[in-house]
């Protein structure tokens, strides 16, 4: 599908010396050629996150020469980033994400121009941010973000390169394009909240948001240079452990809120209540499936009791492969085979209840609550809370 | 016979197998006799008889929605697989 974009105006664009070496490996084939290179040089690519996808999607976009990259992203380089965020690096970790990649990129690409949004990506601020290019590309990590970057590309008529990863499974494909389907088309509504965890819950392999990321980089670059079949209309299915690809067919829903002929939604709305999860950690908006409130105590009160030899059930939730990396010696009973081991679980002396964190526990505690245990309680901040306030030599993952 | 390949998201409800072998000739029948294996499975596929609309069932490349929904015909030898959801980046 060749590719026609009002922005683009390369007749105007000069490459110098410098820049025709650098892409002489592009100027040498004639789907690129420089006409292909002003093309990108003219360019206008938004990306929606520097995290796991927007990192190689970025730096493969800013190699390959397209002239300005929009980046939204407020969020801090954290230690647990690096395993596969990789236009950071470690003496970044505590440094803006944002000022992270664009000394990535301009150490790349010194001609690559880059715009830094320093802001959670909303449906108050969307429309003005991706006027101003032709390609945004979707490397959220949220429901909320993924259906108001749809709705916003199909509104202001710009492209969605969509990638979207968990675990060792991935998804890319463009919607949005004129004629095209959208992501609702596929998917109208979201999953009810806790039904998929996020990468932060559900773990992923470092690897994949490279191959996805790339993939829509790859995307992105055809879009521009109007050459090859784009994802228009398609999915690839990656699964990095079986290791297939696989295609299906996405068809536009005629009957689509957003994209069809007669839409239903004209304007953004609130994602968060639409998915029924926050968008962001910067969020005020909490609606799990059950939000009912759990007695909680914190390391330091479950460290006094112990010390004063109060008796205390300590129950692990956790997977055992977890277990392995830290223990508090708690008897481990994993989330998902609880309830078929209720025998196990005294309710004579107080249960105190954790997880890595405190959010697999709270849903426990509920349980528990559901069973009639008045003596189970969960605890505050997890393992990881206790690692940090109570016992340093237990590792912190 | 037809098999279904069951996304990660899902397979804590199929005891972590990736690909299940189911019999019927719909995609209802199959989708039933996937439950009555997995039972895990039956609240995140159905609700009130109806496929839950985060769900999207494939024949091959298609998807079941746009052939004849849960009275599409399955043959031996149909590979299908649920769509799921992610989200992660």
């Amino acid at each position: 599908m060749a590719i026609s974009m009002t922005t683009l105006t390369p007749e105007n664009i000069l490459l110098s010396r410098e820049e025709v070496l650098r892409y002489s490996r592009h100027l040498i084939m004639p789907e690129v050629g420089m006409a292909g290179q002003k093309k990108l040089k003219a360019a206008r690519v938004l990306l929606i996150g520097t995290g796991g996808l927007g990192s190689p999607t970025a730096l493969y976009l800013a190699a390959a020469g397209v002239g300005t990259l929009g980046i939204v992203d407020y969020d801090i380089v954290d230690l647990t980033n690096l395993q596969r965020q990789v236009i950071h690096g470690t003496k970044d970790v505590g440094r803006s994400k944002l000022d992270s990649a664009q000394d990535t990129l301009a150490d790349i690409n010194p001609h690559v121009i880059i715009h830094k949004y320093n802001v959670p990506f909303t449906s108050d601020n969307a429309l003005d941010i991706i006027a101003d290019y032709d390609i945004v590309i979707d490397g959220t990590d949220n429901f909320p973000t993924r259906y108001l970057v749809n709705d916003a590309c199909v509104m202001a008529g710009k492209y969605n390169v969509y990638g979207s990863i968990f675990r060792f499974e991935g998804q890319a494909s463009v919607f949005a394009a004129p004629g095209g389907p959208c992501y609702r088309c596929l998917f109208p509504e979201p999953p009810p909240p806790g039904l998929v965890p996020s990468c932060a819950e559900g773990g992923v392999l470092g690897i994949l948001p490279g191959t996805i990321g790339t993939i829509q980089a790859t995307e992105a670059i055809k879009l521009i240079l109007g050459v090859g079949d784009p994802l228009i209309g398609r999915m690839l299915l990656y699964d990095a452990l079986a290791m297939t690809w696989d295609t299906i067919k996405v068809k536009k829903n005629p009957a689509c809120p957003v994209c069809s002929e007669h839409p239903t939604l004209t304007h953004l709305i609130d994602y968060e209540q639409f998915c029924g999860v926050p968008a962001h950690d910067h969020s005020d908006f909490s609606t799990a499936a059950d939000q009912r409130p759990v007695l909680a105590i914190s390391v330091r009160e479950l460290k006094k009791r112990l010390d004063e030899g109060q008796p205390v059930f300590l129950l692990d939730v956790r997977e055992p492969h977890e277990a392995e990396i830290s223990t508090m010696g708690a008897t481990l009973i994993p989330k998902d085979v609880v309830r078929q081991r209720l025998n196990e679980i005294p309710r004579d002396v107080p249960v105190v209840v954790h997880c890595r964190t405190g959010a697999r526990s709270a849903t426990v505690v509920r349980w528990l609550m559901d069973e009639g245990y008045s003596n189970a309680v969960n605890l505050a901040g997890g393992i990881n809370a206790w690692a940090r306030e109570i016992d340093p030599a237990i590792l912190i993952y | 016979m037809a098999t279904i390949k069951i996304p990660t998201p899902l397979r804590a409800y199929t005891a972590g197998h990736a690909v299940v072998t189911v019999s019927g000739t719909t995609v209802a029948e199959v989708l039933s006799d996937l439950a009555a294996q997995h039972p895990g499975l039956k609240q995140h596929l159905f609700e009130g008889g109806e496929l839950r609309s985060f769900v999207n069932v494939f024949i091959g490349e298609d998807n079941t929605r746009d052939l004849q929904g849960l009275v599409t015909p399955v043959k031996d030898g149909d590979t299908l697989r649920i769509i799921p959801s992610i989200a992660g980046g």
